[in-house]
C-alpha cells in the first residue's frame, strides 16, 4: 500500500512542525499557493512503520550476498556512517569560513593525499559527485588541455566496444565524436584496430583496466605509448579499481586522467542508487584544469583553492564542493585500512573471484575467458543453458533471488551472449562463496528437470516477475487520487 | 522463421520499402527486425514535410531493453506518418508490413529504389548477420 | 585485516582449489614492471576506536557556529525518524534497483517520491533525482534544447538573480554543446529580473528561459509574467525553485496561463543536513509531453504475473546504458539515499506541516531583518517581498564584520561582494524556523557592537584567525 493510500484528512505528525502558520501577509496573494500540497497526511508512527516495512522489501549488502559485477558491493563499515554523521560534520554550512572548517578540511586534504598515492597521480580533486561526473570531468579536462594548446582538430574519443555506456555518453557531452574499437577473443583490446583509428583527430581514449570483461589489459603500456605518440591523452575509468588497489597504479600505466568511484572501492554506501562520489586524479599536464574547489595546506592551515587560484580550472560541477558526506565516509574507511589494508583489498577481491570462477567452471559452467585470470570479477556465459534448456540468464538471475542471493550483473557487457558478470568482493567469506556455487548448481538442476520453476521465478519475493513492457507502454509515474 | 514478403524492397539496416507506383513509397521495419528488438514500447517518428537523404537517421524505435535508429532507405520528402504508432507501438510487432508502417515518402531518385535488396537477398543478408 | 573474513586455513584451501601457491601468483598476468612498491605515503591503519577519537576532535574543531547563512543550503529541523529510517541497512546498502522483484522497497519509495514532487510542483512527472540543484539546472537546460525542436538558436536566458554557483555549474556542464547563455539583469530597486530587459528579446529565437523562485536574493520574482513571456516567445520555461517554499508559494505548474515546461531545484531543505554542501539531491519535474527528453532514472508502476501492483525502472531506453552516445545524459545514478530521506520528510510533515515550517522561516527572517535594521548603518536593499532570505546593506566592510561575528561563533550571512560588486557592501541573511528569539537577539547585539566599533575606528582592524 502506498503512503498516500493511508492518508486521512487532518491527520499530522504534530511534533515535527509549528502548530500554527505564521502570517504570510507580506507575500502578495497572486504568488501564494491556494491550498496545501496534496502530500500524505499520516501520523509519525504510520510513517515509521510504512518505511520500515518498505525497507524490508529490499535486498541489500547488510542482508544478502550481492555479487553485482562492476558495482563492488562490499561491506560498508558502520563506523564510517556513525563518524561522518557527527553533529560537527552534518551541521557545517558549505559557506562556513575557513576558520570554522579546519577539521573538515583536514579530512579532505588527507583524502586527496591518500588517493594521489594509491593511484600514482600527481593531483586529485574530490569534487565530482559521481562516477559519471568524474568521467565528464576527465574528458572536459582533456578537451581544455587540447584547446589551451591550440590543438582544435582533435575531435574523437576512442572507446572500446565493451565499455560502460557512460563512456560514449560522456564523450558526446564534451562535444566529441566516439570511435569504437573491438575487443579480441582473449579479452584484450585489438591493438591493430587501435592503430588504425589513431591520428591527428584523436583527442584521447577511455579505458577501464581491468577491463569491463574482467581481465587485465596486458599491453597497457604499449597502448599508452601509441596514444601519447599520436598526441592523445588516456582516460582511466575507475570502475574496477578494486581489483588493483595498492598493486598497480593508473598513474604508472600512463594514464593522464582518472576517476575513482568511492562508492565502490572506498566502500561508501550505494544508498539504493546513490549518492556516489567520483574524485579525479591527473598527470602533470592536466593539473591546471582540475575542477574546483580543492583543499591546500601550508603547513599550518588548510585553504580552499577556487577559480581565483586556479584560473584555468574547468570550473565547478555542483553548487558546493561535491558530496562531502560521502568523501568523509571514504576518508574514514581509508584511514581504517591504512597502507597494508589497502593492498589486501585487491588481493582478497582477486582471490575470491578466482576461487569462485574455478569452482563454477569445475562444476560445468562456461567462463567467457577461461584461459585468463579473473580480476576482481569474471564473466560466465549461459549460452549453452539457454540453447539446450531454454532457460535464459534472466531466468537464472530471477531464480537466485528465491535462494536469497542477489543476482550478478546480467547482459553486460553486451558483446558476450547470455552473460553474468560476477563480483564477489573481498569482504565475503568462503562459506558465502561456496553457497553461491551450490545455488547455481541447484538452479541448473531445476532447469534440467522442472524448467518452469526457473522461467517463472521469482516465487518468494514481494512480487512475481514484473511486466516491464506494460510499465513502458502505459506510463504510470505518479499516484493520483481516485476520481470521486 | 521470420516473414519476408516478396514484392517489397529491403535495406541492409532492416527497413522495408513498398513502391506505391506513383513516385511515392511506404517504409517500415522488417519482421526480422521487430523480432530482434522485442516488444516495442515507443516510436519516435519524423515530421511530415521534412526533406531527407538516404541514410539519414529519421526515427527511433524503443523496446524495454533497446533503442534502435531507423535510417531512411531513400531520399525524398516525408508525406505522411503513421500516427497510430504514437498510441500503439505494438502494431509494429503485430503487423510489421501492414498496420505497422512508419511513414510515406515522395522519392527524388528512383535509382536508389532499384539499388535495394529483394526478399531473397535480404533473407540471406539477415542470416549472414546472425553468424 | 579490516573487513576481510578469511582465515589462514580458508586462504590455503582456496589457493589449492585454484591451483596456485600464493595470492601473488593470481596477479601473474600483470607485467612485473608495472607493479608498485610499498605505499609509504599512506598512513598505517587505525582501529575504529582510534579513528573515532580523531573524528570527534576534527568535528569539534569546527565549532558548530550559530548559522544565519542560507545561500542555497538551509539549516532546517530534521525529524529524528528521517535518518533513523534512511540509514537502515536495507536502504543504506542496497544498490540501484536493477532486480525489481528484490528492490520493491526502494522502487515503491521512489514512486512515492515522484508522486510527492509532482504534488508539490503541480507538474505531470518527476524523475528519481539528479546530483544537486545546480547540476539539475544544467541538465534542464540541456533537456530544453532537446525538447524545443522549433528553436534553432540554442540561446538560453539565465537571470543574474540565479544563484552564482548555479550559473557557474551550468557554464561548466553545457560548455561543449554550443549553447549560448545570455545573462538577464535584475532591477536594482526591486531585486527582481528586469522585465524591460527581457522585452528586448521578444520576437527573437530563444530556446529557453530560466526562472528562479525565490531568486538568490530571497526575492520573489514575477513568475506569471516570466512564464507567459516564455510561452508567447516559443521558449521552454524552466523554473528553479526551493521545494519548501512551494508549500506556501504558487506551484510552477500553475505559473502564468499554462504553467512551466520544466521545474527543477535543490531538495536539500527536505530533511537533508547541511553537511558541507553535499550529498544533496537535485529534483526535476516536467510536462508529460517532455518526459522522453528527461534525464535520470524514472520509476513506473506496473503489474506482476499475478496482476499484483509493483514498481520498476522504466523508460530506460533514454539512458546511457542502452543509448550510449545518444543518451539524454551520462548520469547513471540518482541520489537514492537523499531521496529516501526527502520522501520520509515529506510524509512526516505533510502539506500543512511544510507550509507551517515555511511560514515560520519566512516570519523568522522578517523578525531578524527588523531587528538588524534597527542598528545604525544597516538597511534592507530591495523593496520586494521575500521568502526566507534578504539582502542587507551595511555601512561597513562585510568581510570584516562577518569575520568578527565568526569569532563569536556566529555565521552572520553571505558576503555578496565577490559575486555582486554592483551592490556595494551587502550581505544575504537567513533565519530558518530553527533560529530562536535569543539567537536573533544575540546576532543583533553582536552586530550592533561590531558596527559601533567599526564606526569609531577608521583604520580597518586586523582580526586574528581563531
Amino acid at each position: 500500500m502506498l503512503i498516500f493510500e493511508q492518508s486521512q484528512s487532518g491527520r499530522r505528525a504534530t511534533a515535527q512542525a509549528p502548530g500554527n502558520a505564521a502570517t504570510l501577509k507580506s507575500i502578495p496573494e497572486s504568488l501564494r499557493r491556494k491550498q496545501p500540497a496534496a502530500l500524505p497526511e499520516v501520523s509519525e508512527m504510520q510513517s515509521v512503520r510504512h518505511y520500515t516495512r518498505l525497507s524490508r522489501k529490499n535486498f541489500s549488502i547488510d542482508t544478502h550476498f550481492y555479487p553485482l559485477g562492476s558495482c563492488t558491493m562490499k561491506y560498508n563499515p558502520r563506523g564510517c556512517n556513525t563518524l561522518a554523521m557527527l553533529p560537527g560534520f552534518v551541521a557545517r554550512h558549505p559557506y562556513a569560513p575557513e576558520s570554522h572548517s579546519q577539521g573538515f578540511m583536514a579530512c579532505m586534504y588527507e583524502l586527496q593525499e591518500i588517493l594521489k598515492e594509491v593511484t600514482g597521480m600527481r593531483e586529485v580533486s574530490l569534487t565530482p559527485a559521481a562516477g559519471a561526473q568524474g568521467e565528464f570531468t576527465g574528458i572536459a579536462m582533456i578537451k581544455a588541455y587540447h584547446d589551451t594548446n591550440g590543438d582544435h582538430e582533435r575531435s574523437e574519443i576512442i572507446v572500446p566496444d565493451a565499455a560502460h555506456g557512460t563512456n560514449p555518453a560522456t564523450a558526446v557531452m564534451c562535444g566529441y565524436k566516439v570511435r569504437e574499437i573491438p575487443t579480441m577473443k582473449d579479452g584484450d583490446i585489438d591493438i591493430d584496430a587501435l592503430k588504425s583509428v589513431l591520428g591527428p583527430q584523436t583527442a584521447g581514449i577511455m579505458l577501464t583496466n581491468p577491463s569491463t570483461v574482467g581481465v587485465f589489459e596486458r599491453r597497457i603500456r604499449e597502448i599508452s605509448d601509441l596514444v601519447h605518440k599520436a598526441g592523445g591523452l588516456l582516460y582511466y575509468d575507475g570502475a574496477n579499481l578494486n581489483a588493483i588497489l595498492g598493486k598497480v597504479r593508473p598513474g604508472d600505466m600512463g594514464f593522464d586522467a582518472i576517476h575513482m568511484n568511492l562508492h565502490k572501492t572506498f566502500s561508501t554506501p550505494h544508498g539504493g542508487g546513490g549518492p556516489g562520489a567520483g574524485p579525479v586524479g591527473v598527470s602533470e599536464r592536466l593539473i591546471p584544469f582540475l575542477p574546483v574547489p580543492m583543499v591546500s595546506y601550508d603547513g599550518g592551515n588548510y585553504q580552499w583553492l577556487t577559480q581565483t587560484e586556479r584560473p584555468q580550472s574547468i570550473g565547478q560541477l555542483t553548487a558546493f564542493g561535491g558530496n562531502s558526506g560521502v568523501l568523509l565516509r571514504a576518508y574514514i574507511y581509508a584511514k581504517m585500512l591504512g597502507r597494508e589494508g589497502m593492498v589486501r583489498v585487491a588481493e582478497y577481491a582477486t582471490l575470491n573471484a578466482n576461487y569462485l570462477m574455478k569452482l563454477l567452471t569445475d562444476s560445468g559452467f562456461q567462463a567467457a575467458y577461461p584461459e585468463r585470470r579473473a580480476s576482481h570479477e569474471f564473466i560466465l556465459t549461459l549460452k549453452k543453458e539457454a540453447n539446450e534448456l531454454g532457460v535464459s540468464t534472466m531466468d537464472f538471475a530471477k531464480r537466485m533471488l528465491d535462494y536469497g542471493v542477489h543476482a550478478p550483473t546480467t547482459y553486460f557487457p553486451l558483446l558476450i551472449p547470455e552473460c553474468l558478470l560476477v563480483e564477489p568482493t573481498e569482504t565475503e567469506s568462503l562459506e558465502e562463496l561456496d553457497n553461491f556455487v551450490e545455488v547455481m548448481q541447484k538452479i541448473r538442476h531445476e532447469a534440467e528437470h522442472q524448467p518452469e520453476i526457473v522461467t517463472s521465478a521469482p516465487h518468494s519475493m514481494p512480487v512475481k516477475r514484473l511486466d516491464d513492457v506494460k510499465a513502458a507502454r502505459e506510463l504510470d509515474l505518479r499516484w493520483q487520487p481516485p476520481e470521486s | 522463421m521470420s516473414n519476408t514478403p516478396d514484392g517489397l524492397k529491403y535495406a541492409k539496416t532492416h527497413e522495408w520499402v513498398k513502391d506505391n507506383g506513383d513516385g511515392t513509397v511506404t517504409v517500415g521495419i522488417s519482421d526480422h527486425a521487430q523480432e530482434l528488438l522485442g516488444d516495442l514500447v515507443f516510436v519516435e517518428l519524423p515530421e511530415a514535410g521534412s526533406d531527407i537523404a538516404a541514410g539519414d537517421e529519421i526515427a527511433v524505435v524503443e523496446s524495454v531493453k533497446a533503442a534502435s535508429d531507423i535510417y531512411s532507405p531513400l531520399s525524398g520528402k516525408i508525406l505522411g506518418i503513421n500516427e497510430v504508432l504514437n498510441d500503439a507501438p505494438e502494431s509494429i510487432n503485430d503487423s510489421p508490413y501492414e498496420e505497422g508502417w512508419l511513414f510515406t515518402l515522395k522519392i527524388t531518385d528512383k535509382s536508389e529504389l532499384d539499388a535495394l535488396m529483394d526478399a531473397d537477398a535480404y533473407t540471406k543478408h539477415a542470416q549472414d548477420e546472425e553468424h | 585485516m579490516p573487513f576481510i573474513p578469511h582465515t589462514e586455513e580458508d586462504v590455503n584451501r582456496m589457493l589449492s582449489s585454484i591451483g596456485v601457491d600464493s595470492i601473488e601468483s593470481l596477479f601473474d598476468e600483470i607485467p612485473e614492471d608495472l607493479k608498485c612498491g610499498d605505499l609509504d605515503a599512506i598512513p598505517a591503519g587505525m582501529s575504529e576506536m582510534e579513528i573515532t577519537e580523531l573524528m570527534h576532535q576534527r568535528a569539534a574543531a569546527d565549532g558548530q557556529p550559530c548559522c544565519f547563512i542560507g545561500a542555497g543550503a538551509y539549516d532546517h529541523h530534521i525529524p529524528a525518524a528521517v535518518w533513523e529510517l534512511a540509514t537502515r541497512g536495507e536502504f543504506y546498502t542496497a544498490y540501484t534497483p536493477y532486480q525489481a522483484e528484490a528492490s520493491q522497497g526502494t522502487l515503491q519509495l521512489l514512486y512515492e517520491y515522484q508522486s510527492m514532487m509532482t504534488a508539490l510542483t503541480g507538474m505531470d512527472v518527476s524523475n528519481a533525482s539528479l546530483y544537486d540543484g545546480a547540476s539539475a539546472v544544467a541538465e534542464s537546460i540541456l533537456m530544453a534544447v532537446r525538447a524545443n525542436r522549433k528553436s534553432k538558436s540554442r540561446r538560453v536566458l539565465l537571470p543574474r538573480s540565479l544563484h552564482p554557483a548555479y550559473r557557474k555549474t551550468v557554464q561548466t556542464i553545457v560548455k561543449h554543446q554550443k549553447i549560448e547563455l545570455i545573462e538577464l539583469p535584475f532591477d536594482t530597486a526591486s531585486g527582481k529580473t528586469d522585465l524591460d530587459a527581457l522585452d528586448n528579446y521578444s520576437g527573437d529565437d530563444i530556446t529557453a528561459l530560466v526562472i528562479p523562485q525565490p531568486n538568490f536574493f530571497g526575492v520573489l520574482e514575477d513568475v506569471d509574467a516570466l512564464t507567459n513571456w516564455a510561452m508567447s516567445n516559443g521558449a521552454i520555461s524552466i523554473a528553479v525553485v526551493n521545494p519548501l517554499a512551494l508549500a506556501i508559494l504558487k506551484p510552477p505548474g500553475e505559473w502564468g496561463d499554462e504553467g512551466v515546461d520544466i521545474c527543477c531545484g535543490e531538495g536539500q531543505p527536505l530533511g537533508i543536513p547541511l553537511s558541507s554542501g553535499g550529498p544533496y539531491l537535485g529534483f526535476m519535474c516536467c510536462r508529460q509531453q517532455h518526459v522522453r527528453q528527461m534525464p535520470g532514472r524514472i520509476i513506473g508502476a506496473t503489474e506482476d504475473l499475478d496482476g499484483k501492483r509493483g514498481y520498476s525502472l522504466t523508460l530506460q531506453a533514454r539512458e546511457q546504458h542502452i543509448r550510449r552516445s545518444k543518451a539524454t545524459s551520462n548520469i547513471c545514478t540518482n541520489q537514492g539515499l537523499m531521496v529516501t530521506a526527502a520522501t520520509i520528510y515529506m510524509a512526516l510533515l505533510g502539506g500543512e506541516g511544510m507550509a507551517h515550517t515555511a511560514a515560520a522561516a519566512h516570519a523568522n527572517t522578517g523578525k531578524l531583518v527588523e531587528k538588524l535594521c534597527s542598528i545604525d548603518g544597516v538597511d534592507t536593499l530591495f523593496s520586494s517581498p521575500v521568502f526566507h532570505e534578504r539582502v542587507l546593506k551595511i555601512n561597513a566592510s562585510p568581510k570584516n564584520v562577518l569575520r568578527s561575528l565568526a569569532a563569536h561563533n556566529l555565521l552572520g550571512g553571505y558576503d555578496l561582494g565577490a559575486e555582486y560588486p554592483e551592490l556595494g557592501d551587502a550581505i544575504l541573511v537567513c533565519a530558518t524556523e530553527k533560529r530562536t528569539e535569543q539567537q536573533i537577539e544575540s546576532f543583533r547585539d553582536k552586530l550592533d557592537r561590531i558596527m559601533n566599533r567599526q564606526a569609531k575606528c577608521p583604520v580597518t582592524p586586523k582580526f586574528d584567525q581563531p
